[in-house]
């Protein structure tokens, strides 16, 4: 076969074209999807990250009962035993994020999503939650409940 | 000048633009087989019918209602106590919802019973697969919007499921929930989708499929090839079969009609974000058969995490089912594959099961 001249040339110069033009068409592309991620992601909402927080007074709390508050924006739940003692946790069920309750009648912490039951020290006992709660510290002072993280 | 000649004026003047005569010569010789199963190629069309139903009753009531966590329970309140008749449109609106996911479900097996995915239909199958996942999320978007305790939690669920995924999980719950926790910013969010992103999917993919159906033609039975050609039954698409599906739309929107007026959709109570969930919380029932599995896997199994399983299970089954039309290969060399229909009807029985149990589980 008869070399074509200026053949290998030519089409080294046109490799380097489709080169180039690959790598403004992919910087193209970037640059339109960067901005559109981006602008999908939600921005951190400027939290709210409380630490320590009143929440009512000991002696309104019957025992054998429950409150719920707010922990920044994520629930949590107070709990006076048959013994008067105060327990307080995180509210979000570890399994999909249901709110629990007190139950008072099973004297367990109750998830009505999907059945998920923890003891009284948040323990994850049956149903699915694969975690036990996140405890809270509890400061009382003056008859004043203080939860700490 | 008689009304024949008007019309006649009419259709003479509409012909010359649209080449309309091209366009019923086309639809006239497209003939639908008539036989036992003919029924089945119904409910796309009740399909399509509830779906524009949805836009029509959709767009009355973003005429009303305000898409903010302070406002959204009140304005679907405002719709149905005060609004005229507003409490008819959000009924059919919600009662047209649930009809339109199940006639979709019954639109496909009946698809897949009859084979009709098979060669050259594949991309009709695809096409439709992605409908019914779509009118899934219009369900799952618009039960959230009113804001009330039960949507709540039922959100709270769904979207923490696909943290379960891993690597990008989080980063996809982030997306739908517009943050950490479902709030005012996830109404905000779903509102959006509901009534601008799905609406927009939902068309063009609806428009493709429909014109896969008017190229290729009805699907004719499996027998069908070994009949002589005078027990092959058909009439045309057009006016016969048109005729008919008018009639059985009529019948639905009375069905529809009578279930709005005389079960008009529940408001609940308004969400609130510190209150425990309420017991007896339930997706709505088309999510039932995935919930009530996920409820029955333990929380460990062997060493992942029961619910990582359930999604898996959840996620390769439907993988599974959007590629029928590849699996279905044995056909081709003669001999009928019947694992593929024991797997359907598998199939049609759990789910079938698994909603009933849902129902009556507490
Ligand atoms: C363009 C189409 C649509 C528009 C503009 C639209 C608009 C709306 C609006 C404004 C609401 C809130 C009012 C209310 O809750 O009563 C709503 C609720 C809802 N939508 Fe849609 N929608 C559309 C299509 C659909 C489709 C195709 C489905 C289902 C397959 C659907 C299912 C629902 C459901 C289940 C609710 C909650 C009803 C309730 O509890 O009140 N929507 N929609
Ligand atoms: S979310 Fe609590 S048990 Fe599932």
């Amino acid at each position: 076969m008869n070399e074509i001249p200026g053949y290998t040339e030519k089409s080294s110069r046109r490799d380097f074209l489709n080169y180039v033009l690959s790598i403004g068409f992919f910087g193209w592309i970037v640059a339109i999807l960067y901005p559109l991620y981006s602008y999908l992601v939600p921005p951190k909402s400027p939290d709210v990250d409380v630490s320590n927080i009143s929440i009512g007074k000991a002696s309104e709390i019957e025992n054998n009962s429950s409150k719920m508050f707010k922990m920044g924006n994520k629930p949590g739940i107070l709990i006076k035993t048959k013994e008067g003692e105060l327990r307080a946790f995180s509210a979000t069920c570890t399994h999909l994020d249901c709110t629990v309750q007190f139950n008072k009648e099973e004297n367990l912490i109750w998830c009505a999503c999907h059945n998920g039951k923890y003891d009284l020290n948040g323990k994850n006992i049956s149903g699915p939650p694969p975690s036990p709660l996140t405890p809270f510290n509890i400061n009382v002072q003056k008859d004043e409940i203080y939860i700490l993280k | 000048m008689g009304k024949n000649s008007v019309n006649r004026k009419v259709y003479g003047w509409l012909d010359e633009r649209f080449k309309l005569d091209d366009l019923i010569n086309f639809m006239k010789k497209k003939e639908v087989p008539l036989y036992r199963g003919t029924i089945w190629y119904y409910f796309g069309g009740i399909t399509l019918l509830l779906f524009i139903i949805q836009v029509v009753t959709g767009m009355l009531l973003l005429l009303y209602y305000k898409g903010s966590s302070e406002l959204a329970f009140e304005s679907v309140r405002f719709i149905s106590a005060k609004v005229k008749f507003g409490w008819l449109i959000r009924s059919i609106h919600s009662w047209s919802a649930n009809l339109m996911v199940l006639s979709a479900f019954i639109h496909m097996f009946s698809v897949f019973f009859t084979k009709a995915y098979k060669k050259p239909r594949e991309l009709t199958w695809y096409s439709g697969f992605l409908l019914l996942v779509l009118a899934m999320g219009f369900g799952f978007t618009g039960y959230l919007l009113p804001w009330n305790e039960l949507s709540l939690f039922a959100t709270k669920v769904g979207t923490d499921i696909p943290k379960t995924i891993p690597l990008v999980g989080g980063f996809i719950m982030n997306l739908l929930r517009g943050g950490e926790e479902v709030s005012g910013s996830t109404l905000s969010r779903f509102f959006g989708f509901h009534v601008a992103l799905l609406p927009g999917i939902f068309t063009v993919i609806l428009a493709l499929h429909l014109v896969l159906i008017q190229r290729q033609g009805m699907a004719a039975p499996e027998n069908w090839d070994e009949l002589p050609e005078s027990r092959k039954k058909k009439i045309p698409f057009f006016p016969n079969f048109l005729l008919r599906d008018l009639l059985i739309w009529l019948i639905i929107i009375n069905v529809l009609s009578v279930l709005a007026v005389f079960f008009p959709w529940d408001l609940g109570t308004k969400a609130d974000e510190l209150a425990p969930a309420p017991a007896g919380i339930k997706p709505e029932w088309y999510f039932l058969f995935m919930f009530q599995t996920l409820k029955i896997i333990p929380a460990k199994l062997f060493v992942i995490d029961g619910e990582v399983f359930g999604v898996m299970l959840f996620s390769i089954a439907g993988l599974l089912w959007f590629l029928v039309p590849l699996m279905d290969r044995k056909t081709k060399s003669g001999e009928k594959s019947y694992w593929l229909i024991y797997s359907g009807i598998f199939v049609i029985i759990y789910i079938i099961v698994f909603t009933i149990v849902g129902f009556i589980a507490k």
